[in-house]
């Protein structure tokens, strides 16, 4: 399958989802830079971390602006596979195609470093390969991570099953001690209602080799690989 | 005509930065200083000479960029 990675003026976790993609999961991969307006056949497209356009008013705010998002926002509306990493969770809560927003860390620290998450929700294509409870040990590296949405907002989407992950101690109990950023109900994942759109905070493609600390961030990419190929045992399986 | 936009935090919203400050300036002996909210502070300088439109305009620029309505309010003042 093909990977596409957006890269905005500022991105600069873009090489590394690449490599991920690339070098170690052996797939196709290319960059979309931001003001291409195609999305060069992409299977599934990545928002890297980074500082977008600066980050200027907000973190998130201008990124999207960038004309390659009108491409990335009609991909998802049809069903397609985008993953938003950090500041590309940011973009999408901006851009309107996740609830929420995003507000400085409680601490007011940039944080990074590792964090526990337990997987919440397995019906999406980046958690496809995991199991529910599964604890995940994977960097983040932010100072906007504080997730927010107002009471209602938050009640649908827990009704809903968007939150994909969540910060918790290293068993898997959701305990504030072990929330990095100040998160609302913990979150540092979540889908949008049609479960193909998903932002997360902390950082898989740094926790796929175990030169870099750790594999837990396999599980996003196994997952997206997995469902890929479902969907295309499924697209064999029609008679013609 | 010029249009001043104020963005703050919507008063539901928690402000780490704002309470940081408040709490400095209590360590400097600013105990009356009850709370701080931190917001943003924009001009915008408009090719229009009438008031109403000038405030419309700006309403229009704060929803859709200068704000975040998600957590965010604003107020405009137009000279």
């Amino acid at each position: 399958m093909k990977f596409g990675i957006v890269v905005f003026p500022g991105s600069n976790c873009d090489e590394d989802a690449f490599h991920a993609a690339k070098a170690v999961f052996g797939q196709e991969a290319e960059y979309l830079w931001h003001k291409d307006t195609a999305l060069k056949s992409a299977d599934v497209v990545i928002l890297p971390g980074g500082f977008a356009h600066g980050d200027y008013l907000r973190t998130g705010a201008m990124a999207r602006f960038s004309p390659i998002m009108s491409a990335v926002r009609a991909f998802a509306e049809r069903g397609g596979p985008v993953l938003g990493i950090c500041n590309g969770f940011q973009i999408l809560l901006e851009a309107g195609l996740l609830p929420g927003a995003m507000l400085r860390n409680r601490g007011l620290k940039y944080r990074c470093e590792h964090v526990h998450l337990r997987v919440e929700q397995t019906d999406t294509p980046f958690t496809a390969a995991a199991v529910v409870g599964q604890v995940l040990r994977i960097p983040i590296g932010h100072g906007e991570g504080n997730y927010f949405a107002p009471a209602d907002t938050l009640e649908t989407i827990e009704k809903n099953r968007q939150v994909v992950l969540r910060y918790t101690d290293p068993h898997g109990n959701v305990d504030e001690a072990w929330n990095p950023n100040g998160s609302v109900n913990a979150i540092a994942g979540l889908c949008n209602e049609a479960r193909n759109v998903v932002g997360m905070m902390p950082h898989p493609e740094r926790a796929c080799e175990a030169l870099l600390g750790g594999v837990d961030g396999r599980a996003v990419f196994e997952s997206v690989l997995k469902t890929f190929r479902l969907a295309d045992l499924r697209r064999a399986q029609v008679p013609a | 005509m010029r249009a001043r936009v104020f963005v703050t935090l919507k008063p539901s919203v928690f402000d780490p930065q704002g309470r940081t400050i408040a709490e400095a300036l209590h360590s400097l002996g600013y105990a009356k200083v009850d709370d701080v909210r931190q917001g943003k502070y924009f001009e915008l300088d408009l090719q229009t000479e009438e008031a109403s439109a000038a405030r419309t305009l700006a309403a229009e620029v704060a929803d859709k960029v200068l704000a975040n309505p998600v957590i965010e309010s604003y107020r405009i003042e137009v000279d």
